[in-house]
């Protein structure tokens, strides 16, 4: 006999106990199942089983047993192919090759992560080396042995395993009567032993410390957090002030002649920590004459630019992120976050997407030296609006 | 059991009449006659699951969790969760000498100093992205199937406080990199905080310790994204599949199905099986996704710098609704003499609604349909269809917000303006989720009909019969027992209805198996005297 037959031999055995329960008609066995089951459920019985017959049990029965404590009936436990079949040996070797191949796969995982010249040198990413392929293999080997481990597993599971249906009983999900009144009594007795109702004056005076005792655990919380916003006037200032010098991103100063017209440039005061300072990053733009010509410039600022000369804050009054996209011919400034369009000869007014606000504008001349300056500060606060924006001290 | 028997039962353990114990036999005693285990272990062994293929969907979500908290934990052990300012000197030859973070560098390291690190932080990423796809489409299948209601509320909040978890933990763990394009997105967030009107600068401060980027956010959300998110989200999956232990699993209706039981598989040892084989599937697809496809290739980007930003600048996917939405909002600012409200904060207020009716869709659905009954059985989506509709107008809501937030992408992959899109997806987040209640709703009462057509009329046979008379008819395959006028007697019972031929037995598939047929067909069998063509198809 087959270790397949064998298998299937014990699964009928078990199938037929299972069916014979079902049915009211019962053998012995079965009673006698049923007896132990119901001594398990109830907890307590007038008679014990003893341990002789508990002994006397086979492990099928015993499975039965337990299923039949636990309320699961297994109603059909087929195997799809009968024991010993040509296509049960093939699924057998099926399993077998993903488990093997997986293995492979393993091992071919631990020898390429040990051996292989995995030390990115390469000067530019797109350069390729045997190092880029470092990863790549590591994926596959370890992806690979994991994968075919699971498609091994479900060959098993469809093609070898019983295809089992089984029952289990659920109850009311609610507890019954009995117990909800009991439970509920106990709280409110217990309450009332240590008169929580009746006094009055303790109940309060508890309630009001565990307020105020609530408080004292969320004040260390928050108080070591809060930072006043307002303090160092940071939301309404940036690092620009008077005479100082418009920095290209390497630290040199621009003068007029330096830009085409319709070029762009980002700007930085030249103070420490300019460059990653939030708020302070400009946009240095030459227009073209004609757009010059029609630039509208907003009240009392018309004197900001200077001349072909206008100096933007580069970053979004929508979310802040850096308006970087200039489109030299048409004059527009994209944001790639949100896609907020500013036209520069309106004042960098927004023309499209979410924002709302015009880009603030950094006063700008030309000192004795022929180098850009920014005449003073913004005059407004730079990037995504708040709610009190307008309190500008 | 009293005090007596189990005596007993121990003293029988222990006594000779039992066969000599196996090792495990032993080992088993030894645990049992500590902390009692056997009928706890036994019950969980005996667990019947329900056998869907929908029901994976949060296993899944499990199994990501799992790596996320593996791949996760090698990660710390080189990540530097700090601001301060370092000169890159390491192995990736582009970036030397730029100035960047202490956390921008230690990702640097992870990816190109420490061997295998790229893998294991591209395996985290991928895991992160399954682990939230995961977590959505079980919530839809959630909902679309009736499963969250009575008994199972509380396990349907668990639910959506966990997929908002995975949203701030996977935000977080993509912008501790500090890379141009996560801090990029972290000045996104720092500015809708800041429109919030009267706490936003206060709240912002709070949280950055200052002015944005500050130096403390990475270390805060460090270990937020370690220690604090994690240990919630794990709690709260503990509690979630203890919810679903002791209310047991719902199921589909079937034959044999009914409220007061559940019909499937036993846990051990088929379900685990399977339930491993899924783990192995799911945890090989991300790694192979780690090693072989790339994503958030950090290096490319550089560290964040305010005054730069690449285009085309997307969150990762289950932040990218969000961001859809801010796109298409038109530029609405309220201003009066003392406050200003900016266009950021209309679209949180817009999805303030949305999460608090997602989280309180159980009890909203009650009182609409007055069903205040448990339930344990599933719904076909098509037999609710309100229900269906309004989650098909949700989904296509979120769909357009989900397309917008990569409008750019598209505009230029397709050659389209970028206004133009910008104007599709606000005209579509207005008349699709209508547009596709009212679809939805059609079909679920046409589907609705079509079962009760054939539960009347049969199967279509696809057998053409020329009658005598020159008529001709299509045979139709009764599903059960049919009134003298050959109506089916069967009435729906809210179960799927088989409508092709070989859903029932009477068609085989032509062939089964991918390269060859793995099983012969039965052989031929001549009629028997007196019996039917129909008869013989009858068999088994």
């Amino acid at each position: 006999m087959s270790k397949f037959n064998r298998r299937k031999a014990e699964q009928d055995e078990t199938l037929a106990d299972g069916a014979s329960d079902q049915s009211a008609s019962g053998s012995d066995h079965s009673q006698t199942l049923d007896l132990i089951a119901a001594e398990a459920v109830a907890g307590d019985s007038a008679e014990p089983i003893s341990d002789e017959q508990l002994a006397a049990l086979s492990r099928d029965q015993l499975v039965v047993l337990g299923g039949k404590i636990d309320e699961v009936t297994v109603l059909s436990n087929e195997y799809p192919f009968e024991a010993g079949s040509k296509a049960e040996k093939a699924a057998e070797r099926q399993v077998a090759m993903c488990f093997g191949l997986a293995g492979l796969f393993a091992l071919a995982f631990v020898i390429i992560y040990i051996w292989w010249p995995w030390k990115y040198a390469a000067t530019k990413p797109t350069d390729f080396t045997l190092a880029s392929y470092y990863n790549p293999l590591l994926g596959i080997t370890l992806g690979g042995a994991l994968i075919l481990i699971g498609i091994g597993l479900v060959i098993w599971a469809k093609k070898l395993m019983p295809h089992e249906i089984s029952v289990q009983e659920r109850h009311e999900f609610a507890s019954p009567d009995v117990e909800r009144l009991a439970t509920a009594a106990t709280l409110m007795q217990g309450a009332e032993t240590i008169g929580l109702n009746r006094r009055t004056m303790i109940r309060r005076t508890l309630l009001g410390t565990a307020s105020v005792l609530g408080l004292a655990a969320l004040v260390p919380v928050v108080g070591g957090l809060i930072v006043n916003p307002y303090k160092n006037n940071e939301l309404y200032t940036t690092l620009w002030r008077a005479n100082m010098r418009l920095m290209r991103s390497n630290g040199t100063p621009i003068q007029p002649a330096d830009m085409e017209p319709g070029s762009m440039q980002t700007v930085f005061p030249p103070v420490a920590g300019a460059l990653s300072e939030p708020n302070s990053p400009t946009m240095l733009i030459r227009m073209h004459a004609d757009q010059a010509e029609n630039f509208r410039a907003r009240p009392n600022q018309a004197d900001f630019r200077w001349g072909e000369y206008v100096a933007f804050s580069k970053i979004c009054t929508h979310l802040g992120c850096p308006v970087s996209l200039y489109e030299q011919q048409t004059g527009r400034i994209l944001c790639p976050c949100h896609q907020s369009q500013f036209d520069i000869t309106k004042d960098a007014k927004p023309i499209f997407g979410p924002a709302t606000r015009s880009l603030p504008q950094l006063p700008i001349t030309v000192d004795v030296d022929g180098y850009f300056v920014a005449r003073s500060d913004y005059v407004e606060a730079v990037g995504p609006g708040f709610w009190n924006r307008e309190d500008r001290p | 059991m009293s005090a007596t028997t189990t005596t007993g039962a121990n003293s029988a353990k222990a006594g000779t009449g039992r066969p000599a114990m196996s090792p495990a036999g032993k080992v088993g005693s030894a645990i049992d006659d500590r902390m009692a285990m056997a009928r706890p272990t036994r019950r969980l062994l005996n667990k019947v699951f329900p056998d869907h293929w929908s029901f994976m969907l949060g296993e899944i979500a499990l199994y990501s969790f799992i790596m996320l908290l593996l791949t996760g934990t090698f990660l710390t052990l080189f990540f530097d969760a700090s601001m301060k300012e370092v000169v890159y000197n390491g192995t990736y030859i582009p970036l030397k000498g730029v100035p960047m973070s202490a956390a921008y560098q230690s990702t640097l390291n992870i990816t190109f100093d420490v061997r295998g690190g790229l893998i294991i932080r591209q395996i985290h990423h991928w895991a992160a992205l399954l682990f939230m796809a995961a977590i959505v489409c079980h919530l839809l299948r959630i909902f679309f199937t009736g499963a969250f209601r009575k008994p199972r509320e509380t396990n349907w909040v668990i639910g959506c406080t966990l997929l908002l978890m995975g949203m701030a933990e996977g935000f977080m763990g993509y912008s501790l990199p500090d890379d141009l394009l996560s801090g990029t997105g972290l000045r996104v967030i720092y500015s809708a905080i800041l429109s919030f009107p009267l706490v936003g600068t206060w709240l912002d401060f709070l949280l950055f310790g200052g002015q944005f980027p500050g130096t403390d956010i990475i270390g805060r959300f460090y270990i937020l994204h370690v220690l604090l998110i994690p240990g919630i989200i794990l709690g709260l999956i503990g509690v979630h599949l203890l919810l679903v232990v002791k209310q047991k699993h719902t199921q589909f209706p079937g034959a044999g199905h009914t409220e007061n039981n559940v019909v499937g598989t036993r846990m051990y040892p088929i379900f685990a099986a399977k339930g491993i084989s899924l783990n192995m599937l799911s945890f090989g697809l991300m790694v192979f996704l780690g090693g072989f496809v790339q994503i958030n290739p950090v290096w490319l980007y550089g560290p964040y710098n305010p005054a730069q930003v690449t285009a085309g600048v997307q969150p990762d996917w289950y932040m990218a609704f969000g961001d859809g939405l801010i796109r298409l909002f038109p530029a609405w600012e309220f201003r009066s003499s003392w406050l200003d409200i900016p266009p950021a904060f209309w679209t949180v207020l817009l999805l303030g609604p949305v999460f608090t009716g997602l989280f309180l869709w159980p009890w909203i659905e009650a009182r609409l349909t007055k069903d205040r009954a448990s339930h344990n059985l599933l719904q076909r989506p098509r037999d609710v269809p309100v229900r269906t509709a309004i989650g098909a107008m949700s989904i296509a809501f979120y769909m357009v917000m989900l397309i917008s937030s990569g409008n750019d992408i598209i505009a230029e992959k397709f050659d389209i303006s970028l206004n133009a899109m910008t104007w599709a997806g606000r005209i579509g987040l207005l008349l699709l989720p209508p547009l596709s209640y009212w679809v939805t709703y059609r079909l679920c009462l046409g589907l609705q009909q079509h079962d009760r057509e054939v539960l009347e009329h049969g199967i279509e046979t696809g057998i053409l019969v020329r009658l005598p008379h020159g008529e001709y008819i299509e045979i139709h395959q009764p599903l059960g027992p049919v009134d003298e006028h050959g109506h089916g007697l069967l009435t729906y019972g809210g179960a799927a209805i088989p409508k092709k031929m070989n859903k029932i037995g009477g068609a085989r598939r032509a062939v089964r198996g991918f390269f060859g047929p793995i099983e012969s067909p039965p052989p031929v069998r001549q009629l028997e005297a007196g019996e039917t063509e129909r008869e013989k198809v009858n068999q088994p």
